[in-house]
């Protein structure tokens, strides 16, 4: 009898888990205003890439209003010196005229570098996962926005599973890069198929064509 | 500081930039006597190196704020008129490439693209075993981009007005 019980209470629990989870996957991509938010400002996480990644983010926020994507945090990989540079001094030229910047500038440990063995890459991982999910818990962002590289990849994964808990829904928005012009980059390729892009921008039309829930809407640069 | 004596003096600078890569062999090759004594008979006066993480260090020949070391000269014997110079990494790259006459870049898209909106005459070379992971697949002709249709779709997915 009780384990009819426990088997039972099992059953329903995974179902249940189905469901919210296909009611995440569902709700993902769709407009927010159905959600009923107050509108106000959106606590922003940024996430730079390197080199030609953190040119083509600076290049997108340089248009989006800084009152609405307020505070912003910006994550780098703990490799990277310049991108986090090159966001402070975006911030601190873009803040002239406003009050003193609410910006917090963060580096997350990479799951593996290059040419790093693939043994001592599962405890780098595990870190590097871990690394991710503590900064996840802290700033609970409202929007996330990347393009690549690999270093995107776990933080949207952590804020899908976020949605999925109800710790907090996030707008995952993806723009790959201008130099990918015939193939998805690995990590779009995962944040498209897996649909955890909520809205996933491509520089060129026939990237668009292969991957048609993609917008395209011209060049960024 | 450096930046500053670019822009004063009418000098034509050619700026090679390999990124955040590792690109010993262009840094050599542009480092070569051939290749400065090429730019130097095509009108250029300084030559500016970032050398990123590589490991090859070019030869030099500026003491400070610009000024040419005429000893270095000397003990190379030509009429090498080109100043030399190098850096790691910089956070103000763009600066470097609105002080530059010519760049030359080791084919990564920021470095292409920035360049490119200046509508600076370019070189592009690439370092064959990266090019089909991260870098620019193809060369299509230029038209500047702009962000403000990715910035609307953004503000209008948010629910915020899209102006």
């Amino acid at each position: 009898m009780a384990w009819n019980v426990t088997i039972t209470t099992v059953i329903i629990s995974v179902m249940l888990i189905l469901i919210r989870l296909l009611y995440v996957l569902h709700q993902t991509g769709k407009p927010l205003k159905t959600r009923g938010l107050a509108r106000g400002p959106r606590s922003t996480l940024i996430i730079l890439g390197s080199g030609g990644h953190t040119a083509e983010m600076l290049n997108l926020l340089s248009v989006l209003q800084k009152d609405r994507f307020s505070p912003r945090f910006y994550i780098a990989a703990a490799t990277d010196n310049m991108s986090l540079q090159k966001a402070r001094l975006f911030e601190e030229t873009e803040d002239k005229m406003e009050e003193t910047s609410r910006s917090q500038f963060m580096q997350i440990y990479r799951s593996r570098e290059v040419g790093q063995s693939y043994i001592t890459s599962v405890l780098t991982t595990i870190i590097a996962v871990v690394h991710a999910l503590l900064l996840m818990l802290r700033i609970r962002p409202q929007v996330i926005l990347c393009n690549g590289p690999g270093t995107c990849v776990p933080l949207c994964v952590i804020a899908f599973l976020f949605k999925a808990v109800g710790i907090r829904w996030s707008s995952v928005f993806y723009v790959e890069s201008i130099a990918r012009v015939q193939r998805l980059s690995l990590s779009g390729l995962l944040l498209y198929k897996l649909r955890i892009a909520d809205q996933f921008f491509v520089q060129w039309p026939q990237l668009q064509r292969k991957y048609p829930r993609a917008h395209y809407v011209g060049c960024l640069m | 500081m450096g930046d500053s004596e670019v822009t004063v003096k009418s000098k034509k600078t050619v700026f090679v930039t390999v990124g955040t890569t590792c690109f010993d062999a262009l840094v050599k090759v542009v480092d070569t006597q051939e290749v400065k004594e090429e730019l130097s008979r095509r009108g250029y006066n300084e030559l500016l190196i970032q050398m990123g993480r590589g490991s090859y260090i070019p030869q030099s020949n500026v003491i400070g704020e610009g000024m040419i070391n005429l000893m270095g000269r000397d003990s190379k014997g030509g009429d090498e008129s080109i100043a030399v110079d190098y850096f790691t990494f910089s956070s103000s790259i763009a600066d470097h490439l609105r002080a530059a006459s010519l760049v030359i870049s080791h084919a990564g898209s920021g470095s292409i693209f920035e360049t490119l909106r200046l509508g600076k005459p370019l070189i592009v070379v690439t370092l064959k075993q990266i090019i089909s992971d991260v870098k620019v697949e193809s060369l299509i002709p230029y038209h500047p981009g702009d962000a403000t249709p990715v910035a609307k779709l953004i503000n209008r997915f948010l629910g915020f007005s899209e102006d």
